[in-house]
C-alpha cells in the first residue's frame, strides 16, 4: 500500500528550485509558509512582499503575487497593500539585515500601528547575500567579514533582540522567536508561524516570527555544525520563546 | 461649481480627494503640513486611508504598496523630505508603480529654511535617485492650476505607471486665492491587467525592481525610455504669453511664472515686445516649442528662485538660437514684477543698441 509522505505545497512554483547555499535555513521556512498558505486556502488571496538580501527572490519560489520592496521597507509596502486590500493575506519575508537593521524603525512602527500583516524575519545574525558582514543581531564575539576578530561590545555594542522588542508594541498580536534546528523545533516554528498568520486572519494585529536560521557559508561551518551552533551558542543569546500571544482572543 | 477662496496646500489635498485618491501617507514638514492636516481630517470620514508614517521613507513606500494594487495614492513633503524619498522614486520607475508625490519646495541646501524657493528643480526633474529614470513633473503657477494639475497627476501616474510629482513652492502652498474645483475630467486606464490582488484564476504576478538575468535590465530600461518618449509626445504642455512678436522671451516655472507674467504686462505697457514661455510639464520639458520661440526672439531671460537649474534645460532647448541670460534669487529671496522689469529694461535697451550698431 502506498502512503503519501511528501506533497509539494501548491503555493510553491512547480518548477521553482531554491537557490540557497547548502544547509541554509531559508528553504525550510519558505516551505513552512507555503504549507500554511495551502492549509488556510490563501493561495489566491495572498500578496507576499520580498525584501533585500537572500530573502529577495520570492517570485522565483512562490506561486503567489509578489511585490518587491527596497531595503528595510517591506512593512511599509505591506501596509500600503493591506490598507487597500484588507481582505487579502499580506506577509513580508525579511532577514535580520533588513527587518532588524536598516528597517527596524519600520518594523517597530508597523507593530505599533497594529497593521494586520505578518512578518517572518530570518535571523542568521549576518548579512548573508553580501558575504557575511555583521548586522544588528550579530552576537558578541561572532566573527564576520566586518568583525574579523569577533564583534566587540565596546566598539559596536550588543545584538538587537527583535522578537522581544516587537512584543512590547501594543499593536502586536503575536511575537515569537523559533529555531529550525530539528524536527521538533521545525514543528514549533510552524506552530508559531501559524499563530502569526492567525493574528492577521482574525484581525487582531501585527504578527511577527523571528526564525533563527543557519548560514553555513558565512559562518564557515558545515551544515550540521551550523545547526549545532544555533543550539549551543545562538539560542543562548537570542532565546527561543513566545513573547506575546493574544491569538486566542476573538476579534473585538 | 462656484469659485471658493482656498489655500494652495488645502486645494491640492481637496483636489486629490476629488481625483479619487484612496490613500494619503505622509510625514509633516513645513511649508506643506496643511496637506496632511486636511487629509487627516477628511480621508477617514470618507472611508479612505490616512496614515502618518514614521518617516518620508515609510510614506513613499506605503504609496508603493497602494500603487502595486492599482490604487490611487499620494504623499506630500518638502525639499529634505523629498530627498529621503529618492530611493523609492527610482524603484517606482523601475517597477512601474504609479503614485503621486507633492513637493512644496522650501529653501535649501540642508535643512535650509522654510521660505519659498525653487532649488529642487534638479531633485524633481533630474532625479536624486539611482539609475536611468524619469519622473513626470508638473509645475503649477496658481492655486487653480494646482487643482487641475493634481487631477492630471493622478491620471498620468496610472496612464504611464510611473511616479508623478507636483512641484509647487512655499508661496503657492501658503497663498489663498479664488479657485474652482471642477469634476475629475479623466478616464483612467484599467489596472486589472497588472495590479496585484492575489493570483486568483490567473498566473501569479510580481512587481519588483531587481532584474539580475543578463540583458533583462537593459531591455526594461529601453522600454522605460520608449514610454518616456511617448509621454514627451503626448503630455508636454506649456503656457505661451505674448510670444508672437516677442523680442525678449522670459522663461520661468511655477510661482515665478505668474510674477514674470505681471512683468510682461508692464513691459508691454511701456512698448517693449516681451513675452513669457512657462513650461507646465518640467518633464517632459517643452524643448521643441521653446526652441521655436527662441528662433523668433533676440534673447531669452530665464528667471528662477535658485542659481539656475531649469536654465540648463532652457539652454539645451534653445541650442544657440539666441542668447540666454539668467536672473535669479534663492533661499527666500524673491523676484518681483519690479525687479524683473528693471532687468528686462536693461536687457531690452542693450538689444536695441546692438540692433542699431548692426550686431545680430
Amino acid at each position: 500500500m502506498e502512503t503519501l509522505v511528501y506533497k509539494r505545497p501548491e503555493s510553491l512554483l512547480k518548477n521553482g528550485r531554491f537557490t540557497f547555499c547548502p544547509g541554509c535555513g531559508h528553504g525550510v521556512v519558505l516551505r513552512i509558509i507555503a504549507e500554511l498558505i495551502d492549509e488556510y486556502n490563501l493561495k489566491n488571496d495572498t500578496i507576499a512582499i520580498s525584501s533585500v538580501g537572500c530573502s529577495i527572490f520570492l517570485e522565483k519560489f512562490f506561486d503567489l503575487d509578489v511585490a518587491g520592496a527596497s531595503h528595510g521597507r517591506s512593512p511599509c509596502v505591506a501596509t500600503g497593500i493591506k490598507r487597500c486590500k484588507p481582505e487579502k493575506f499580506v506577509f513580508t519575508y525579511q532577514g535580520d539585515g533588513d527587518a532588524a537593521t536598516i528597517g527596524f524603525n519600520e518594523t517597530i512602527h508597523t507593530a505599533c500601528r497594529g497593521e494586520h500583516i505578518t512578518t517572518i524575519m530570518i535571523n542568521n545574525t549576518n548579512f548573508g547575500m553580501t558575504g557575511g558582514q555583521a548586522s544588528a543581531t550579530t552576537l558578541v564575539g561572532q566573527v564576520t567579514t566586518t568583525t574579523p576578530e569577533g564583534r566587540k561590545a565596546e566598539l559596536t555594542g550588543y545584538p538587537l533582540h527583535a522578537a522581544e522588542i516587537v512584543a512590547k508594541c501594543d499593536g502586536t498580536a503575536y511575537s515569537a522567536r523559533v529555531a529550525i534546528t530539528d524536527s521538533k523545533n521545525i514543528m514549533q516554528a510552524k506552530k508559531a508561524i501559524r499563530k502569526a498568520f492567525e493574528a492577521q486572519i482574525k484581525g487582531l494585529g501585527f504578527g511577527f516570527v523571528e526564525v533563527l536560521a543557519t548560514c553555513p557559508t558565512n559562518w564557515h561551518m558545515t551544515p550540521s555544525e551550523a545547526v549545532q551552533h544555533i543550539t549551543d551558542v545562538t539560542e543562548k543569546v537570542h532565546c527561543i520563546g513566545v513573547y506575546k500571544d493574544i491569538t486566542e482572543q476573538e476579534k473585538l | 461649481m462656484a469659485k471658493v477662496l482656498v489655500k494652495g496646500n488645502e486645494a491640492i489635498a481637496k483636489a486629490a480627494i476629488k481625483a479619487g485618491c484612496q490613500c494619503y501617507f505622509g510625514y509633516p514638514i513645513t511649508p506643506q503640513s496643511e496637506i496632511g492636516e486636511y487629509m487627516g481630517a477628511h480621508m477617514p470620514e470618507l472611508g479612505r486611508n490616512f496614515v502618518t508614517a514614521e518617516s518620508e521613507l515609510a510614506s513613499i513606500n506605503m504609496v508603493i504598496g497602494a500603487g502595486v494594487t492599482g490604487t490611487k495614492a499620494m504623499t506630500s513633503s518638502s525639499s529634505c523630505g523629498i530627498a529621503l524619498m529618492q530611493e523609492a522614486i527610482s524603484a517606482m520607475c523601475c517597477a512601474q508603480v504609479p503614485g503621486v508625490i507633492v513637493s512644496v519646495m522650501r529653501g535649501g541646501p540642508g535643512l535650509g529654511n522654510i521660505a519659498p524657493a525653487q532649488g529642487d528643480y534638479f531633485q524633481a526633474v533630474k532625479g536624486g535617485g539611482n539609475g536611468d529614470y524619469k519622473t513626470i513633473v508638473l509645475s503649477p503657477s496658481t492655486v487653480q492650476e494646482a487643482i487641475d494639475l493634481t487631477y492630471r497627476a493622478f491620471h498620468l501616474a496610472l496612464k504611464y505607471r510611473n511616479p508623478v510629482m507636483l512641484l509647487a513652492d512655499g508661496i503657492l502652498g501658503q497663498m489663498m486665492e479664488p479657485a474652482e474645483f471642477g469634476e475629475y475630467p479623466y478616464k483612467d486606464p484599467d489596472v486589472s491587467e497588472w495590479a496585484l490582488d492575489g493570483a486568483n484564476n490567473r498566473p501569479a504576478r510580481n512587481i519588483v525592481s531587481l532584474h539580475m538575468p543578463d540583458g533583462e535590465l537593459e531591455q526594461l530600461s529601453n522600454q522605460l525610455f520608449e514610454k518616456y518618449e511617448k509621454a514627451a509626445k503626448e503630455e508636454t504642455t506649456y503656457e505661451g504669453f505674448m510670444l508672437d512678436d516677442a523680442k525678449l522671451v522670459l522663461t520661468a516655472f511655477g510661482t515665478v511664472g505668474r510674477i514674470a507674467k505681471a512683468a510682461v504686462i508692464r513691459a508691454r505697457k511701456k512698448g517693449m515686445k516681451v513675452g513669457l514661455f512657462r513650461p507646465i510639464t518640467l518633464f517632459p520639458f517643452p524643448d521643441k516649442q521653446l526652441h521655436e520661440a527662441a528662433k523668433k526672439a533676440d534673447m531669452i531671460l530665464d528667471l528662477e528662485l535658485n542659481h539656475g537649474q531649469m536654465l540648463l534645460d532652457v539652454r539645451s532647448a534653445v541650442f544657440g538660437a539666441c542668447p540666454v541670460e539668467f536672473y535669479g534669487r534663492c533661499a527666500g529671496g524673491l523676484l518681483t514684477p519690479d525687479t524683473i522689469l528693471e532687468k528686462v529694461e536693461k536687457l531690452y535697451s542693450e538689444l536695441d543698441s546692438k540692433k542699431e550698431a548692426g550686431v545680430k
